[in-house]
């Protein structure tokens, strides 16, 4: 017996030899960064000589007021592209040694690339670039995204795959809307857009789940349904008395005292809607729920191995069906952003593809409710430049940034941007 | 939802478990494919039925001489259901009117111009929606139509005005590019796909999304639009590069349709009867199988959505030269969609998809008289779309709505001879012909299932 | 706890998997359940476990009928079972695995992990099982999962333990371990049902023995009886339990493996620098266990694996830079492991399947590039195929998937075997196979190697190794242990698979004899009597 047990214990080492030494080195983030600190290079070296380029840090009604800030656009240009050249050279040695960086290279690289893009777009514009008005922005269109996404990850997460996010945010709009305009006040319209939502999710879980059909062209086809139904709605009642069924709602500014005051970041953080607030929760709370609690343990089993939660007395089906509406609630509530958050009717299509995007921000985020946010970030970050680089008249299309939270996320899923893993039993409908 | 690309690894701890879930849901798709492509024609015909009962209750809600004969319902319940009546009857007469045949026109020619209308509309439906299908058919879920479609109209218009050359070669030239077009925007998401096993899901969501802003930044072009103004509108194609039209300056139906049936026609070859469709239908219902076979399913892959997107910048293209003449921004409408509305009507069978987009284009067509004689909005057509489709897709559902027994009554597992015997000898499209002639006019739903196969 | 079936019926439509089953599991007894593949005995046990209802007849727990509703009441009422496909979620860790269903938590459903991980610390020290409660289950070897998912039973206080073919993933000797600890339970009160297939380890371990077949009960016996009567009892005739054969006649080497090395896509090595040698006319089998490294082996020499390094030679062509079309048109023969995912397609008819790696060439293509598909001649020659392989079906027009396993496979030989072989490689070729279809596969193997033809066979179990092979290659870890003639002991190969090079396996195993060897040497003593 003594030597059977040793034998076993051979058996649990990890695998030992020669083995460990063959596997390549991945040089494709090291390239990416090389690639990127040539560009910061490029803007340096195109920037006009003693042009200036403009940053406004402040917003009305700040605390203490910032100057707006005048750089000389070709010395930053340099400084920004040397800083950016090293860091990338410190990314080919770590890649050499076969070290791991944090993610602090990656944000501080992106945020001195964007800088550098800055100084190089705004060089001799004449314009001021409206920094404290782009994160704004930034935040404000990544709102609807965020929701989105915490929508498809609760979905996905437990086998679910939701491409309707779309038509929940666009139900979540449409009756934040009309539920607000009715009883002429916005957070009625906040109490009653999960509930639009919800009930796309449950057309989709109702299809999905009990009659199995693939989730995927269910998704689809809730995504068509959902614009013809708001879009007949609108066309008739909405726009037959718009006094009553959609009158525009805004859901009140509640700054924060004190937070709301710190320069830069309080104002794009703590001066929003409770709608924003609630964002804030949410992401907190999946966060920790997802990997921390029985609900969220078996929300993984389920959208892993539904098979093994079954034979542990999970139920999978009803798991799925309450995960999948109640992420529903959670994209309707994301919808309403689009209305009341922001003050505007209802308009016909008007989530326009923001469906689409918070799905490949839950992507790109790997399913984890903190990286979904980060990409969600990202996105609305760079539409937001594109809208300001539209409004000041760059060389550089805004329909180029436009695309890019679509070209980042193709990028993504073909496996440039690591390996990306999804749940694996995600699609697939369980049956005993 | 996103393919892990390789497949799971090789620790002792995984290949004991011999089933890869993807590998498993990827057999899932095409088992949820296959269901659908076993779906009675009276499951169809209910699916119609179950949209149009939902159109109407929608028709009925928006209309206010029936919202105020509801007021008191209890009173006079006749008025409600006489008016509700009325405006049904306006409503879907006038849709039908538009679609087929309208019997209060003043002349035959104007008579009989619905129909040739609902064929106008249903060439880019049927073109993309067999771009579809094939993908379908391949184990793979194109979403992408609504890309390639822009694509392939974007580049076929502009070498229809910015080209001269003599007229038929024009049209040739510009055709090619339409699907050259596409099938470059499907041959990204095949390429990544086969390469490094990116799902073709997101990246076809994705690439729409790209192909709208690419066409959005030509539209602002002076090279691109040739027209000198600063509306997003391109100049308009040129004679020698439009299709011709089939029945004289009245009607617009145009020599696309014809493409249409051809390419109808090849689809069912090269699936059917060619070792390249052989190979596609191998690696839609067993990848694994098709590569142990020496199948190169990376090849297969690439292959499948780059004559996808070939078929849907078709469409694409057919729509601009034969239609539409101009680009612009929302060229696309929403064909991209609604040709998976066809290839998922028409079961991924290529004369289903072209009787599916048939179909739709009926609706689109009739649903523009609709719209103007009655003031229904054409955004009901999207709410009959998707209703007929989530009903197909669910035919158990529809069987309960209708109070149907079980399709044929013996147990799931005994259901899949959904081959014919190929020796057989019946030519396949015509037995699919009297099948649909067998549904169209009721009878029972037992003989229909079996023929259908 | 006392488990007492009645008449438990189970269909699946018109098919009857469990037909009127009754047996009795006493307290404190290991119960094998005996049966061949398709029997029914996986479905019975999942009967119990609350995973199927069953259509007739009751289960009794200590007498009191219970009725259940899903596994989890089968969990609440004693009942845990360790499945032949691990129910184990490869990201989540030990820990998560075995607190999943039964968590403790604090406030507002937070886990309280600490809780959870001093009850699998508590459990494994308890049976000595070395297992880290922090370890991801897709990083631990398979005896560990095994363990794991005891552990879990266990944790659940499970009365009953239904061990669903859990010898099929281990060494002899880590069998050896699990049988310890099978003891062990049942000592401690547990009562145990092991289901297997294997005769040899039925009489080492079981109490008493039920044996079904075709769903249902053919008998009851004890492990005394010998493995001639229990064949005769699982399979309803008299089988012999090796395939006749004459020594194979090796000729010169003409397919060779050298320095061969195939990563896995994670980048781990899984074949790691494999030299091999087959000569004509022989059957060289790769034993090892599940996982080591062998299927890697088979693809890359099907060229669905690209190695990363060394060559594979079929009399002198380097077969690397072919495509697997190319390999295939060169001679080599493939039966995969996995039939249902990797040799067929389901949907496809018999006619297609037979003609998945010929249809583009003549004559079953033609046309310009051979781009149009000649079914009818495909049918044709399907026909012929299958009625020389004995293929049970309707028609070459059904799907493939309507045929019986075996029927499936006789028909993925009978494509690979009609076209002019060189070499043949199959992996796993009977598995799942009943003990017929076993036969049948066996005894076209070594028609083929009589014709002169080089085989290659990869196998996980050692009875099909030592019945088939002339000789036996051990794999481990990816890497061949050592290549030994076919008349090595059984102990000496199980200590190979964990590992153990030749010579000191020779030695341990002279001195340790396993449990099951003992009762191999008692029951060939007996049966020479």
């Amino acid at each position: 017996m003594s030597q059977t047990v040793e034998t076993t214990a051979v058996r649990a080492e990890p695998s030992e030899g020669p083995s460990t030494g063959v596997r390549p080195i991945s040089w494709k983030y090291p390239i990416t960064y090389a690639i990127l600190a040539v560009l910061g290079l490029i803007f340096a070296l195109t920037n006009p000589a003693g042009a200036r380029t403009h940053f406004r840090f402040a917003s009305a009604g700040d605390f203490f007021e910032i100057p707006i800030i005048e750089l000389p656009s070709r010395p930053a240009g340099w400084v920004l592209a040397i800083v950016l050249l090293a860091l990338a050279v410190f990314a080919f040695r770590q890649a050499a040694r076969r070290a791991r960086t944090g993610l602090w290279l990656p944000l501080l690289f992106g945020i001195l690339f964007v800088l550098a893009f800055l100084v190089w777009a705004g060089a001799d514009r004449g314009a001021v670039i409206p920094l404290v008005t782009m994160l704004t922005g930034a935040l404000a269109l990544s709102v609807p995204l965020i929701f989105g996404a915490m929508c498809g990850l609760v979905g996905e997460r437990s086998g679910v795959i939701n491409i309707a996010i779309e038509a929940q945010l666009l139900a979540g709009a449409f009756l934040a809307a009309v539920a607000a305009s009715v009883f002429t006040n916005a957070y009625m319209g906040l109490l009653f857009s999960p509930l639009a939502g919800a009930m796309v999710g449950a057309v989709l879980v109702f299809f999905s789940v009990r009659y199995q059909v693939n989730q995927i062209i269910v998704g689809v086809v809730l995504n068509v349904l959902i614009i013809g139904l708001t879009g007949f709605l609108f066309s008739t009642a909405l726009s037959d008395n718009p006094g009553l069924w959609n009158t525009r709602q805004q859901l009140p500014e509640l700054p924060i005292p004190l937070l709301s005051q710190i320069p830069v970041l309080g104002p794009v953080l703590f001066d929003q809607t409770i709608l924003v607030y609630l964002m804030y929760v949410l992401v907190a709370v999946l966060n920790v729920f997802l990997f921390r609690s029985r609900w969220g343990l078996r929300t993984r089993a389920v959208g892993e191995h539904p098979k093994a939660a079954d034979t542990v007395g999970i139920k999978v089906n009803r798991m799925r069906v309450y995960n999948v509406i109640l992420a529903g609630g959670i994209a309707g509530l994301g919808g309403s952003f689009f209305t009341i958050g922001q003050g505007l009717a209802f308009g016909k299509e008007m989530s326009a593809g923001a469906g689409f995007i918070a799905l490949a921000a839950m992507i790109l985020g790997r399913w984890n409710p903190i990286g979904a946010v980060l990409a969600a970030l990202l996105f609305g970050f760079s539409t937001s430049l594109g809208n300001v680089l539209a409004a000041i008249g760059t060389p550089v299309p805004s329909e180029a940034l436009l695309m890019l939270p679509y070209v980042i996320t193709i990028f993504a899923v073909a496996g440039f941007v690591g390996r990306i893993r999804p749940p694996a039993a995600n699609g697939t409908p369980y049956v005993k | 939802m996103t393919d892990s690309g390789p497949q799971p690894g090789t620790s002792p701890a995984q290949t004991s478990k011999q089933e890869g879930p993807w590998a498993e849901a990827e057999g899932r798709l095409s088992r949820a494919l296959r269901d659908l492509s076993q779906t009675s024609w009276l499951v169809t015909v209910l699916s119609v039925v179950v949209a149009l009962v939902v159109g109407a209750v929608l028709i009925l809600g928006a209309n206010e001489e029936v919202q105020g004969s509801l007021s008191y319902f209890f009173a006079q319940p006749t008025d409600f259901l006489e008016t509700s009546f009325q405006v049904l009857r306006e409503a879907y007469s006038s849709l039908f009117r538009g679609a087929v045949f309208d019997w209060q026109a003043s002349s035959v020619e104007r008579a009989i111009r619905p129909l040739t209308e609902t064929m106008v509309y249903s060439v880019p439906l049927i073109l993309a929606g067999l771009g579809i299908a094939i993908g379908f058919r391949s184990g793979m879920l194109n979403i992408g139509g609504q890309g390639q479609i822009i694509l392939g109209a974007t580049s076929a218009g502009f070498l229809g005005y910015a080209l001269s050359l003599p007229a038929g070669l024009h049209v040739l030239l510009a055709l090619a590019g339409g699907i050259i077009g596409g099938a470059i925007w499907g041959g990204i998401a095949g390429v990544l796909k086969a390469r490094t096993g990116a799902n073709e899901v997101i990246v076809t969501i994705m690439l729409n999304n790209i192909a709208i802003y690419l066409l959005a930044w030509l539209l602002k072009q002076d090279w691109f639009k040739q027209t000198g103004s600063n509306q997003p509108l391109s100049s308009s194609v040129d004679e020698s590069a439009q299709l011709f039209s089939l029945l004289g300056s009245g009607f617009r139906i145009h020599a696309g349709f014809l493409i249409a049936i051809l390419a109808t026609v090849f689809v069912w070859w090269l699936l059917e009867r060619s070792t390249i469709g052989f190979e596609f239908r191998a690696i839609g219902e067993n990848p694994e199988a098709a590569r142990t076979a020496g199948i190169n399913v990376t090849k297969a892959t690439a292959l499948v959505l780059i004559v996808a997107g070939g078929l849907a910048g078709l469409g694409g293209a057919a729509h601009v030269l034969g239609t539409e003449y101009r680009i612009a921004g929302g060229i696309a409408g929403s064909l991209g969609f609604d040709a998976i509305t066809v290839a998922l009507l028409g079961r991924s069978k290529p004369l289903g998809t072209f009787l599916a987009g048939l179909l739709l284009g009926g609706l689109r067509a009739g649903g523009v008289l609709m719209q103007a004689q009655t003031g229904t909005p054409i955004d009901i057509v999207l709410v009959l779309q998707a209703v007929i489709v989530l009903m197909i897709a669910a035919p158990p559902l529809v069987r309960t709505i209708f109070f149907l027994p079980r399709a044929d009554g013996r147990p799931r597992l005994k259901k899949k001879h959904r081959r014919r015997p190929q020796a057989a000898g019946t030519d396949e499209s015509a037995s699919r012909e009297s099948t649909l002639a067998t549904a169209d006019s009721g009878s029972a739903p037992t003989t229909t299932q079996e023929a259908d196969k | 706890m006392k488990l007492e079936l009645r008449g438990v019926t189970k269909r699946f439509g018109s098919f009857t998997a469990n037909d009127r089953i009754s047996l009795t599991v006493e307290p404190g007894e290991i119960h094998a359940l005996l049966g061949e593949n398709g029997a029914g005995k996986s479905t019975l046990m999942n009967t119990i476990y609350g995973l199927y209802a069953p259509d007739e007849g009751e289960i009794r727990l200590d007498d009191e009928p219970v009725s259940f509703n899903g596994p989890g009441d089968a969990v609440a009422a004693g009942i845990g079972m360790v499945h032949q496909h691990f129910m184990l979620i490869p990201v989540f860790t030990v820990t998560e695995s075995v607190a999943l269903g039964y968590e403790p938590t604090r406030a507002a459903g937070i886990m309280d992990m600490k809780q959870a991980r001093e009850k699998v610390l508590e459990i494994s020290g308890r049976f000595g099982f070395d297992v880290d409660p922090d370890a991801r289950i897709e990083d631990l070897p398979v005896g560990a999962q095994q363990r794991v998912e005891i552990i879990k039973a266990l944790s659940r206080d499970a009365k009953v333990l239904i061990l669903d073919e859990p010898t099929a993933v281990l060494t002899p000797q880590e069998t050896d371990e699990l049988i310890t600890i099978m003891g062990q339970l049942r000592d401690s009160g547990t009562s145990i049902v092991f289901i297997t297939h294997k005769l040899r380890e039925v009489r080492a371990v079981a109490d008493r023995i039920t044996v079904i077949r075709r769903g249902a009960v053919v008998g009851e016996t004890t492990p005394e009886s010998t493995e001639t009567e229990l064949a005769g009892l699982m399979v309803g005739r008299e089988v012999n339990l090796t395939t006749a054969k004459e020594p194979g006649v090796p000729g010169d080497v003409s397919f060779s493996v050298q320095g061969l090395t195939v990563l896995s896509p994670m980048d781990k090595v899984v074949v790691d620098n494999v030299d091999l040698e087959v000569r004509r006319g022989e059957i060289l089998v790769i034993a090892g266990v599940d996982g080591n490294g062998q299927s890697e082996l088979a693809q890359a020499i099907l060229g669905i694996r690209e190695p990363v390094a060394g060559r594979i030679l079929l009399d002198d062509q380097d077969l690397a830079p072919l495509s697997v079309k190319q390999r295939l048109a060169a001679g080599l023969g493939f039966v995969p492991e996995d039939r249902s995912t990797d040799g067929v397609i389901g949907a496809f008819t018999v006619t297609e399947n037979y003609g998945l790696d010929m249809y583009d060439t003549a004559p079953y293509a033609g046309g310009p590039g051979n781009v149009a598909l000649r079914l009818p001649v495909m049918r044709k020659a399907a026909q012929t195929q299958a009625e020389r392989f004995d293929v049970r079906m309707g028609s070459v027009d059904d799907p493939i998937s309507t045929l019986s396993g075996g029927n499936q496979q006789k028909v993925v030989l009978a494509r690979e075997m009609s076209r002019d072989l060189r070499l043949f490689v199959a992996s796993q070729p009977t598995r799942g196979l009943d003990v017929g279809s076993i036969e049948f596969v066996h005894r076209t193997v070594i028609e083929e190697r009589d014709k002169g033809t080089p085989c290659v066979i990869v196998s996980t179990e050692l009875d099909e190794a030592l019945n088939l092979a002339d000789r036996i290659a051990v794999m481990y870890r990816g890497r061949i242990v050592g290549i030994v003639p076919v008349t090595t002991s059984r102990d000496v190969l199980g200590l190979m698979m964990a590992g153990v090079p030749l010579d000191e396996a020779k030695q341990q195993a002279a001195t340790h004899h396993t449990m099951l060897s003992e009762a191999d040497e008692t029951a060939e003593a007996e049966e020479n009597k």
